[in-house]
């Protein structure tokens, strides 16, 4: 199959010129009308159809760049995403720094940057292998098909996460268990409050421990370094466990459907093409239309003036597939020299665990493609569910034979 | 190539930096970053030009543009 994009339906009409297209009709694009708002007004006024709030909507790669590196756009926001939470200021708590503006980000951030470095996380590579390898030997002992979101693309993450934390094996199921209730889109309200506070509780618990007793990962470390509460540090691990988690989960499974998609692709990744993990962030700009930000001042940005108060969305995915950035953007190519594409943020936001990410991504792929070389969809695209309206894109479950 | 390619001079600002280490994957001759803070660490202010395309890659990747090059 020549590498051209999975023929997905024809957009909709455009719902009302004035709302934010959310909806991805296809699960690997932008929603339909972005391009052609990038083109024609990349900075325009638009209302969020879940929760009714106005703001700027942002989708070229320019423009995207320059909003999310100014420290006059502020990150202290919260909803958004529903009608009952609407968008708002907040006040994030202690440690939730990705909710944070400068001086308080940077504190934290830089308490943080030594331990994920390039070098730090390759350090980490045989252990990331390890637990890659145990999960593809478990699935190889299951039944045909296995759901590679349930077997694969979900573990290994958090088992990562673990091993970074500095988690005992024993409590490690619990912990896992917690996580996926987290990430589970069809978790009721009460069941996803009953997880978190499961996991503050068990985090608390582990620190406490690492107190007594600090050990050479990241909590033992920061203990010893002795700056962050307990409370911080419960606050900075649950958002290593939330910011690290369902982000690859869904690269990872949102990923290997779209090479299934792109057998020619799907060699070189098996071959160990090195840019892979970017072009696919880049491609599939899993984190999209969530980049909300809101102006602390009167300011202007393509042209625009925008006054203090209101509010802003960046369009990762727009900015990804804008032909400012890179040749032919709406073409996969894993050869492709690394673009300064934006799936991982810009600004001084940008992801903190970006490195192991792609550690994470190369190892992962490489090893599922190279275990189960015949791996396959065990259902057409049109049936993976998808996970609509989601936060975080991806798919629910992905039933694969080999 | 070209006068662009005559001889750079590279400069980092480590106030600036948050740490997310494109500089060093983009052009590991000439970034690293330290064990101690995590930061950006110029290894050559002045890169030969075969490492030019890497180092304004890297001007061009950081998200807190802490990177020139002149
Ligand atoms: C694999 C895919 C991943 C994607 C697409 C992704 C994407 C992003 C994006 C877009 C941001 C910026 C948010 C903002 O500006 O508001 C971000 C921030 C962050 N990410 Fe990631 N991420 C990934 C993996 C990870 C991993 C593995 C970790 C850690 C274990 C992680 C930890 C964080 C943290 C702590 C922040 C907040 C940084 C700050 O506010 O300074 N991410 N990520
Ligand atoms: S790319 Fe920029 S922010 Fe990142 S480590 Fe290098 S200089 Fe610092």
């Amino acid at each position: 199959m020549p590498s051209e994009p999975v023929a997905c339906p024809e957009p909709a009409g455009p719902s009302g010129l004035s709302e934010v297209p959310l909806r991805r009709t296809c699960p690997f694009d932008p929603p339909p009308g972005l391009a052609e708002l990038r083109a024609a007004e990349p900075i325009t006024r638009r209302v969020m159809p879940l929760d009714g709030t106005e703001l700027w909507l942002v989708t070229s790669h320019d423009l995207v760049r320059r909003m999310l590196a100014d420290p006059r756009w502020s990150s202290s926001l919260d909803g958004g995403l529903s009608p009952e939470q609407p968008l708002h200021v907040t006040q994030p708590e202690p440690g939730m720094f990705i909710s944070m503006d400068a001086p308080e980000h940077g504190r934290y951030r830089r308490m943080l940057t030594a331990h994920f470095t390039v070098q730090r996380m390759n350090r980490l590579r045989p252990r990331i292998e390890q637990i890659v390898a145990e999960r593809l030997d478990a699935m190889e002992r299951l039944p045909r098909p296995v759901d590679l979101v349930a077997e694969f693309a979900l573990p290994v993450p958090s088992l990562v996460i673990c091993e970074l934390l500095g988690m005992p094996y024993e409590d490690r199921a619990e912990f896992q268990a917690a996580a996926r209730v987290i990430v589970d889109m069809t978790a009721s309200p009460e069941q996803i409050d009953a997880a978190v506070a499961g996991l503050a509780a068990h985090l608390a618990k582990l620190i406490a421990a690492k107190r007594e007793e600090p050990d050479d990962a990241l909590i033992g470390e920061l203990i010893r370094e002795g700056a962050l509460t307990d409370g911080e540090l419960v606050q900075i691990s649950m958002l290593l466990l939330v910011a690290g988690h369902e982000t690859t989960a869904n690269m990872l499974g949102l990923g290997t459907l779209l090479l299934l998609h792109h057998p020619d692709q799907l060699a070189l990744v098996r071959e160990g093409a090195p840019g892979a993990a970017d072009e696919l962030l880049r491609y599939l700009s899993i984190v999209d239309l969530v980049m909300f930000r809101g102006a602390k001042e009167d300011l202007t940005l393509g042209g625009q003036e925008i006054k203090a108060g209101e509010f802003g969305l960046a369009s990762l995915a727009a900015a990804n597939r804008d032909p400012a950035l890179c040749e032919d953007p709406d073409r996969l190519d894993v050869t492709r020299p690394k673009t300064a594409h934006v799936a991982l943020g810009f600004g001084p936001h940008q992801c903190l665990g970006q490195n192991l990410a792609r550690l994470e991504l190369e190892i992962a792929l490489q090893a599922l493609l190279r275990r189960f070389p015949g791996l396959r969809a065990a259902v057409p695209l049109e049936e993976v569910p998808v996970r609509e309206n989601a936060a975080i894109h991806g798919v629910h479950s992905l039933p694969v034979i080999w | 190539m070209s006068a662009v390619d005559a001889a750079v001079e590279v400069t980092v600002n480590r106030e600036s930096c948050c740490g997310a280490g494109q500089c060093a994957l983009a052009a590991p001759e000439v970034f690293t970053q330290s064990e101690e803070d995590g930061l950006v660490v110029l290894l050559d202010p002045n890169p030969p030009a075969e490492l030019h395309d890497a180092v304004r890659r890297a001007e061009s990747h950081c998200p807190t543009r802490s990177v020139t090059v002149r």
